[in-house]
C-alpha cells in the first residue's frame, strides 16, 4: 500500500518554563527572585500542543514535545506528556546561562533538523519575555514556511489556518514544512486524564545538546517597574466631568 | 559606532507618525540614522523625508508591502538595507518581521523597549511585573514600544533614495473571511475604551462606542465579557490572553482589574476607571478613578467630552 511506504511525520512542539502568571514577582540584587513561585508551562504553549495532538490525529505520525532548559524545566515535559504527545526532549548543556534569541534559536534550529520533523508548533509568546520571536524567527532559520499567531486549523499534505490581519481573520495555507506559532483560538487545552498522568510517570526524558554560538545580548539587570504615583479617585458619576478636565489640563491627553 | 537603521511603520498603507519616536529612539542608542520606508509607492516616504536629525532617507518599494507575508516582507527588507542595528516599532506586525529580519542576519532581537541609555535597552518582562535590562553588543534588532519617546521634529527636507525590492513568497492567503469592522484595533489605537462583564449586555457596548467616536478611540474587553457575549469578539480582549496594549489612556469600565486584564494594559500612560465597586483592584492601577455606576458616569463623560471636543 501507498501510505505504509510515506515516513511517518514527526510533528514536533515547543514549550517553555514560566513562573505561574499569577505569581507575584520580587527582585533580589538586580535580578527577579523565583526560588518561591511556583513554575509552568507558558500558557499559549497549551494551545500549540492540542493544536499539535489534533494535527498528527488528522494524518498521523508522532508528536514530540521539546524544551530548551536546565534540569528543572522537565516537569513541563511530562505536563505535555500527560496531555498525549509521544515523545519528550530536553536539550542543554550545562555551559550554557542566559540565552539570547540568536543562541535560542540556533539551538532550536539544529534539534529540530536532528529530529526531522515537518511540522514545528509553538507558543505565540512565552509569558516571561512576551517577546513573540522564536516562532518566525525559527522558521527563517529554518527557510520554512510559517505562520504567527494562528487561532485555528485544518490538517491535510498542508496546514490551512486562520489568523488575524489588517483587514481581518484571513485562512492562509502553510505548505510544510513550517513553522506555526499558537494564539488562544478554537483549539480547547486537552485536560489530561488518569491514564495519561500514570503514563508521564513513567516517561523518560529524552536529552539532546547543541552547539550554541555566544550570546551578543546580555541581562545586565531585573528592576521593579516605577511604581505610579497613587491616582485620583471621585465619587458618584457626576465627577466624571471633572475627569474629563483633569485628562485634558493635568494629563493632556486629550 | 554602528549605524541605526529605522524602519518606518505602516498602518493601513501610510507612514505612521510614532515613526518619528522611533528616530528618537535610535539616537538614544548614537550613531548615523537612516530611516527606511517599506512602500509600494516613494511618495509614501515624503512625510518620513522632513524627519529632524536623520542622514538619509531610504524607500525601498516592492508589492510584498501591500500585503501580509511577514516573511516577504523582512527578506525584502534584508536585501535592500545596509547592516547595522535596525529598529522597528513594537507592532504585532512588526515584532514579527524584526524576528525574521534578526534571523536572516544571524542578529539577536530585542522586543518591546521601553527605555534605552546607549547600549542598555530595558524591556517589560512577565507582563510587567518587572522590567529587564540587557546590554547590547554589536548590532541587533529592536522593537520600540509606541507613546513612550517623543518623536523628532522637522526640519528641511531630506533627499529620498529609492530601491526596488522583491522577497520570496512562502504563504498564500486564500480569502479574508472575516472583514475586520471598520473600527480601528486595540493594537493600533492612541485612546482605548474597553468595558467588562459589569456592561451588563452586549448591547451596552453602543454608549462605549458613542465615547469611543467622540475621542477616536478602540473599543476593547476584558476576557469576562468575550467569554459571557458572543457579539463580543476575541479580537477587542485585552489581557495575558487577548492583547498587550500601550496606548496613551486607557478607560476601563465595569473591569474589576483582574492580574491577567493589568497585563495586557497597565503600561498605558493614564488609567481611567468607571467601576460602582469602591474596592476593585482597578483603582489600585487607575490615575483617575469614578465610583458609579456606567448608567450613572458615562452619559456624564460622554457629555462633557462633547463639550470639550464638540
Ligand atoms: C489563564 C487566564 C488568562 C486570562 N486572560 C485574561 C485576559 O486576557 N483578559 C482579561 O480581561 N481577563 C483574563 N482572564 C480572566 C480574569 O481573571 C478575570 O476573570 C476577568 O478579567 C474579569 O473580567 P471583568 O473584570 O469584566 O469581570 P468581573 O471580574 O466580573 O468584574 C465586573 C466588574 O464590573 C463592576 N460592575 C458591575 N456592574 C457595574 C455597573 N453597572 N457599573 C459599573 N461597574 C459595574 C463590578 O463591580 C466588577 O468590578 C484570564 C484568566 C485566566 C485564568
Ligand atoms: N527555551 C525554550 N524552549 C522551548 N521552546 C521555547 C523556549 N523559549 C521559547 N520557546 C517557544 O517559543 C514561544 C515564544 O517564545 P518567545 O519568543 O520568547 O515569546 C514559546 O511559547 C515556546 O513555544
Amino acid at each position: 500500500m501507498l501510505a505504509e511506504s510515506i515516513e511517518m511525520s514527526t510533528i514536533v512542539v515547543l514549550v517553555k518554563q514560566v513562573p505561574d502568571t499569577n505569581a507575584k514577582i520580587a527582585v533580589q540584587g538586580g535580578r527577579v527572585d523565583l526560588s518561591s513561585v511556583k513554575m509552568e508551562m507558558s500558557p499559549y504553549d497549551g494551545f500549540a500542543i492540542e493544536t499539535a495532538l489534533r494535527h498528527k490525529e488528522a494524518t498521523g505520525g508522532t508528536v514530540t514535545a521539546l524544551t530548551v532548559g536546565a534540569a528543572g524545566t522537565e516537569k513541563i515535559l511530562k505536563d505535555a506528556k500527560a496531555m498525549g504527545v509521544d515523545d519528550i526532549v530536553r536539550v542543554w548543556d550545562d555551559s550554557w546561562n542566559e540565552l539570547d534569541s540568536n543562541a535560542l534559536q540556533s539551538i532550536l534550529k539544529q534539534s529540530i533538523e536532528s529530529l526531522g520533523a515537518t511540522a514545528v508548533y509553538c507558543g505565540k509568546s512565552a509569558a516571561d519575555t512576551g517577546a513573540g520571536s522564536t516562532g518566525p524567527g525559527l522558521a527563517e532559520r529554518l527557510g520554512w514556511a510559517n505562520a504567527s499567531n494562528i487561532i485555528g486549523a485544518e490538517f491535510g499534505d498542508s496546514v490551512t489556518v486562520s489568523m488575524p490581519v489588517e483587514a481581518g481573520v484571513a485562512k492562509i495555507t502553510v505548505p510544510l514544512p513550517a513553522v506555526i506559532s499558537c494564539d488562544k483560538g478554537d483549539f480547547k487545552p486537552r485536560k489530561a486524564n488518569v491514564k495519561g498522568i500514570m503514563m508521564a510517570k513513567k516517561a523518560q526524558v529524552e536529552l539532546m545538546t547543541a552547539t550554541a554560538p555566544a550570546s551578543t545580548v546580555i541581562v545586565a539587570q531585573h528592576s521593579m517597574p516605577a511604581a505610579k504615583p497613587a491616582g485620583k479617585t471621585f465619587e458618584g458619576g457626576s465627577s466624571a466631568s471633572q475627569v474629563v478636565q483633569l485628562l485634558r489640563d493635568e494629563a493632556n491627553v486629550l | 559606532m554602528t549605524d541605526m537603521i529605522v524602519i518606518a511603520e505602516l498602518t493601513k498603507g501610510t507612514v505612521n507618525p510614532s515613526s518619528a519616536e522611533l528616530v528618537s529612539a535610535a539616537k538614544a542608542m548614537g550613531g548615523d540614522v537612516t530611516v527606511v520606508v517599506p512602500c509600494t509607492d516613494a511618495s509614501m516616504a515624503d512625510s518620513v523625508a522632513t524627519y529632524e536629525g536623520v542622514s538619509k532617507v531610504l524607500a525601498v518599494k516592492s508589492d510584498l508591502f501591500a500585503g501580509n507575508d511577514s516573511s516577504g516582507w523582512a527578506s525584502a527588507l534584508d536585501s535592500s538595507i545596509p547592516n547595522g542595528t535596525v529598529l522597528f516599532l513594537a507592532s504585532a506586525r512588526s515584532k514579527d518581521v524584526a524576528s525574521r529580519l534578526a534571523a536572516r542576519r544571524g542578529l539577536s532581537v530585542v522586543q518591546d523597549v521601553v527605555s534605552i541609555e546607549g547600549n542598555n535597552l530595558t524591556s517589560p518582562i512577565y507582563s510587567g511585573k518587572a522590567n529587564q535590562t540587557v546590554t547590547v553588543n554589536g548590532d541587533a534588532v529592536i522593537s520600540v514600544r509606541a507613546n513612550v519617546f517623543s518623536g523628532v521634529g522637522t526640519s528641511s527636507s531630506n533627499d529620498v533614495s529609492v530601491v526596488d525590492a522583491s522577497g520570496d513568497v512562502k504563504t498564500a492567503v486564500q480569502d479574508v473571511m472575516q472583514r475586520a469592522s471598520a473600527r480601528l484595533d486595540v493594537s493600533e489605537a492612541n485612546i482605548i475604551i474597553s468595558g467588562g462583564r459589569g456592561m451588563g449586555s452586549p448591547a451596552n457596548f453602543s454608549h462605549l462606542e458613542a465615547v469611543a467616536d467622540t475621542i477616536g478611540a478602540a473599543v476593547g474587553a476584558s476576557r469576562a465579557a468575550v467569554d459571557t457575549w458572543e457579539e463580543i469578539p476575541h479580537s477587542m480582549q485585552v489581557g495575558q490572553t487577548g492583547k498587550t496594549v500601550n496606548p496613551n489612556l486607557y478607560i476601563a469600565v465595569g473591569i474589576s482589574g483582574a492580574i491577567q486584564h493589568l497585563a495586557g494594559m497597565r503600561s498605558s500612560k493614564y488609567i481611567v476607571a468607571i467601576n460602582k465597586d469602591a474596592d476593585a483592584p482597578i483603582f489600585q492601577h487607575a490615575d483617575y478613578g469614578i465610583v458609579a455606576t456606567w448608567e450613572e458616569a458615562l452619559p456624564v463623560f460622554q457629555d462633557a467630552l462633547s463639550n470639550l471636543l464638540g
